[in-house]
Parts: structure tokens; sequence; C-alpha cells
């Protein structure tokens, strides 16, 4: 399946782009996300991080279709 | 409404907006840049949003603050982008019939957009490093 991926902060300076667009097999974003680590060596373990799909936050097992657009979120640290 | 701003908070024209008959209290937040963290000189820093979801989870914590609280109105505006020492970083304000309400209003909404808002601030130290903050108590590698 073809998804649109979005990076920020340190995840964004590791994979050296704001977002891409990447041809997986993975159905799910945990896997997805060891594909992810695996190329750009993020640092993170996912518990460290919060998953959001098209916009609107959501579990490790959410079930992707083709052409989502996925985040993994690092903590966060606004104010 | 929470927003994400790349330009400098207009904080009177904010406060315009928390204005209602009703309302006989204000309490608003400003968070500065300040020029230390963690015992290291800071010369200023920038903030990185996901705008979609910073401003829906933005406008679920304002919904949840009038849920809790009996306020009139809720604002708040986070800057993104690079800021200089002293900068105006985040704003919240509620107006509500009394102060009780305002107060505890305005301390969970400051509370709860720092704690879920998807914003990441790096700091650029004196010493010329910079990184980005990831509190959750593990190092960034």
């Amino acid at each position: 399946m073809n998804y649109r991926l979005l990076y920020f902060a340190s995840l964004r300076d590791a994979a050296g782009s704001a977002d891409e667009r990447v041809e997986s097999t993975a159905c799910d974003p945990r896997a997805l996300y060891a594909e992810l680590a695996a190329r750009h060596g993020f640092a993170f373990a996912p518990e460290r991080l919060r998953v959001a799909v098209n916009g609107a936050f959501t579990g490790w097992d959410h079930a992707l279709a083709d052409g989502d657009e996925v985040a993994f979120l690092p903590p966060v640290s606004g104010g | 409404m929470f927003r994400l701003s790349d330009t400098a908070i207009d904080i009177a024209a904010l406060r315009a907006r928390l204005a209602r008959a009703d309302a006989g209290a204000c309490v608003t937040f400003e968070g500065w840049v300040r020029d230390h963290n963690d015992g290291k000189a800071v010369r200023g820093l920038a903030y990185q949003g996901y705008p979609a979801l910073a401003e829906s989870e933005g406008a679920k914590i304002l919904e949840e603050a009038r849920a809790r609280f009996a306020i009139a109105e809720a604002l708040c505006v986070h800057r993104v982008g690079e800021l200089a020492i002293g900068e105006l970083a985040v704003w919240a304000g509620v107006s509500a019939a009394h102060r009780d309400a305002a107060f505890a209003a305005c301390r969970y909404i400051i509370d709860e957009v720092k704690r879920r808002v998807p914003i990441w601030k790096n700091e650029r130290y004196a010493d010329g490093a910079s990184g980005w903050l990831h509190p959750d108590n593990t190092p960034v590698a």
C-alpha cells in the first residue's frame, strides 16, 4: 500500500524531510514504524511516540488503508 | 478558538474577544521565551507544530474547559517558527462570571496544551548547540 508520512521535530531531522511517500506491505502503524525506524535510524521506541492517521490520534494496531497520511509524534514540548 | 500563529500574537485583539456582558472576571496566561533552561543559557528557540492535529486537539481542550468550568469564553494561541528571548510563545485567556472558574479554566487549558498538543520546541544554546525537547524523562539519542 501507499502511505504519506509526516515527520516532526527530531524525527524530521533524522528522516531529512518533513514528509515522504512510501510503498509498504505494513498494514498497521506498528509494522510501518518498524520499517521506517530501520531505514532512517529513528531512535525512539514506539512506547515513546503517539500515532496519528489522517490528522487524528489513533492506536498502533489501527488498520491502515491505501493512501493514509500517517504521523509518528515524539513527546511534545509546547508552551 | 485554538490556533497556531507564525506571526506575533495580538493580545489586544484576543482580549477583546473575551469581553462579554455577563463576564465579571478575565484571567490570561502568557508564556514567554526564557534565557535559560535546565542549567543551560538559551539564545532563542523555534517551535514546530502539526497544524491540523494541533488545532483539533487545542479545540478539544477548550471544549473540555467549557464543560468543566462555568466560563463565558476561552481562547488560546501558540506561536510557531523562530522566537527571540522575551517573545510571547503562548497566550491563553478565559472570561467568566466569577474569578474562581476563570483561574481554574485558564490553568487547565495551559497545562493540557503543554501536555497534549503536537508542538515541539527546539532550543538554541549559547554554546552553539541546539536540540529538540522531548520531555518524557528519557534521553533523545
